[in-house]
């Protein structure tokens, strides 16, 4: 199996890792029996997001999704950053092998768990916005599946 | 050549590449592709001819199966050539259950074999038959006297590999051999590891079939053996022709016969040696790695093990991107990782012996060749600790250990065992 060029760049040169002492907001997804953790800290100001650092356990790609997850979301308002797909994500690096796809969904859950925690604490949840976390419920399925089977099918 | 079929045998920065995985596959051996392309051009008749070119083809292929013959100490009419480990070990399973069905529909495996050997079982169980898996111990052995309570009057084969693959366990085959005798089961082991590389004798080890591959011992690809025991009575596999004394029908791979011939002679010519310099170099890895690294666990048992197999986990990172970093710096070795499996489960031996899914995923294996030296070794042990403390300074597993918030499962000072069995529970 090879990866892209630009896999293979943000794995050996990953963008933003490390952790951000005073984050706004930090997102931890995936499951160490799965083979994958992925966890983002962002600094939120004035609704921006001025900074974003990673830490993951996990392959390759894993590693390379959470580096170009962090790339992309630096800059952008809280609302813009929900926009983020993990398709986005798999472009941004070129595409991804498809039985690495489901880093890829990683990389968006831990920015919406962050987020979430930001648009909760600042009341702003609505019944609307919430439609836009509902890649995190996925997560919750996958982690019963990982209890039956031993192991995680994220697809 | 196109640029890009070419192997690189160096890195961008100057350092050769070191190959470290001859349990996948070896590089041909020169003087077996001196044969083998000599036997290319010169013996392509058909040795079922009635003319020169057929009887050119036909001796040389003949003094291939006698020469193999001999060094394993058995007779020319029990060595059948096939395709390779897999083929031989779908022949042996399922040609013993189609053979012996009449007599029951009961085989006995263990849960580390190859692939070849457990979606075979997988396969006849889906036909009808009831398969008994064996579990081993956290050092990867069966236990004989498993084998022996598992027997049953409708048991008709057993299949036990030789030496694991991933871990490098050698099993107690003999005994498991005696065992299999005194019950008359047919035993099958897949040896595919072990030929050339540890000294092995069908006859004495009581086993009725084995199954050896080419390619793991410097020789050609697509050509390996099945030893079938005259008298062992196994249905035939693949239909065709009359070739194979009737058992294994298609013309026959004369070129890489003859060319398996000659790796097996090689590494017969230097057996002894050449495994105790594997050894020497392996030990120096499993003794050396735990100093140069903190919480490594060795897997698979400490001496009965394969003379050029090291395997280790390393706790709070995964083995893809140990592979891809130490790749980087001009290794090529081999992980247990679900992410370098199409299943996303970590391997199969890895949990069977023990290992909860978290230490599972963070396995290197380590398999030595000839070409490996004590310079290689010196120099993995340097880059090895930089390519586990990048990850480690990556993973918030490991942030976790250091903020004491959750617990290794790994000994800092590393060994054979775990220090509890569950997981994180996180």
């Amino acid at each position: 199996m090879e990866y892209s060029e630009k896999v293979m760049d943000h794995f050996m040169n990953p963008r933003n890792m490390g952790e951000i002492p005073d984050a706004t907001v930090s997102g931890t997804v995936g499951n160490p029996v799965c083979g994958d953790i992925m966890k983002i800290d962002l600094k939120i100001e004035n609704d921006i997001i001025t900074d974003a650092k990673f830490k993951t356990f996990g392959c390759g790609s894993a590693i390379a999704t959470s580096s170009m997850a962090t790339e992309l979301v630096i800059g952008k308002n809280t609302l813009d950053a929900l926009d983020i797909s993990n398709k986005a994500v798999a472009e941004a690096l070129d595409g991804l092998p498809a039985v690495k796809l489901h880093c890829s969904v990683l990389a968006e859950q831990a920015i919406k768990k962050a987020l979430k925690g930001y648009f909760e604490a600042e009341g702003r949840m609505t019944p609307e916005l919430a439609e836009k976390f509902k890649i995190l419920n996925e997560d919750e399925d996958e982690e019963d599946s990982a209890d039956e089977h031993g192991c995680c099918l994220h697809e | 050549m196109k640029e890009e079929q070419k192997v690189v045998t160096r890195q961008a920065d100057g350092n050769k590449r070191i190959y470290f995985d001859h349990a996948a596959t070896t590089a041909i051996h020169p003087e077996v592709m001196a044969v083998l392309t000599d036997a290319l051009e010169n013996n392509y008749g058909n040795p079922s001819s009635f003319y020169k070119e057929g009887n050119v083809a036909a001796r040389a292929m003949n003094k291939a199966r006698e020469k193999i013959a001999e060094l394993l100490d058995v007779k020319a009419e029990e060595i059948f050539f096939t395709s390779g480990g897999t083929e031989s070990d779908n022949w042996a399973i399922k040609g013993a259950a189609q053979a012996q069905k009449k007599k029951g529909k009961h085989l006995i495996t263990s849960t580390i074999e190859h692939h070849a050997v457990l979606h075979s079982m997988e396969a006849l169980e889906k036909d009808g038959y009831e398969i008994t898996y064996l579990e081993v111990d956290s050092d990867g052995l069966v236990r004989p006297d498993d084998l022996r309570k598992a027997i049953r009057p409708d048991t008709i084969l057993v299949s036990i590999m030789y030496a694991n693959n991933e871990i490098g366990t050698i099993q107690p085959i003999k005994e498991l051999g005696e065992i299999c005798q005194e019950h008359k089961v047919l035993f099958h082991s897949d040896a595919v590891q072990a030929l050339g590389a540890v000294p092995l004798r069908p006859k004495d080890l009581g086993v009725d079939l084995m199954s050896f591959s080419g390619h793991k011992l410097y020789g050609p690809k697509g050509i390996g053996i099945l030893y079938k025991r005259k008298g062992a009575r196994i249905a035939q596999f693949i239909d065709g022709g009359a070739q194979e004394r009737k058992q294994r029908g298609g013309t026959e791979n004369v070129p890489s016969m003859i060319a398996l011939a000659k790796a097996v002679e090689i590494a017969y010519s230097d057996m002894e040696g050449e495994a105790q310099r594997q050894i020497r170099l392996r030990d120096r890895l499993i003794n050396e790695i735990p100093k140069v690294v903190s919480h490594a666990k060795l897997n698979g048992h400490p001496s009965t093990r394969l003379p050029n197999n090291v395997n280790f986990s390393f706790e709070f990172i995964e083995g893809e991107s140990i592979l891809l970093l130490l790749d980087a710096y001009g290794y090529a070795c081999s992980s247990g990782s679900a992410c370098t499996s199409a299943s996303l489960d970590p391997s199969h031996v890895l949990l069977a012996i023990g290992l909860p899914h978290e230490v599972a995923h963070g396995s290197l294996r380590i398999s030595l060749g000839r070409e490996n030296t004590d310079a290689d070794v010196d120099r993995f042990l340097k880059d090895l600790p930089k390519v586990i403390q990048r990850l480690r300074d990556m993973s918030p597993l490991y942030e976790d250990y250091k903020n004491n918030k959750i617990e290794a499962l790994i000994p800092h000072e590393g060994g054979n065992s775990l220090v509890r069995k569950g997981g994180y529970g996180i």
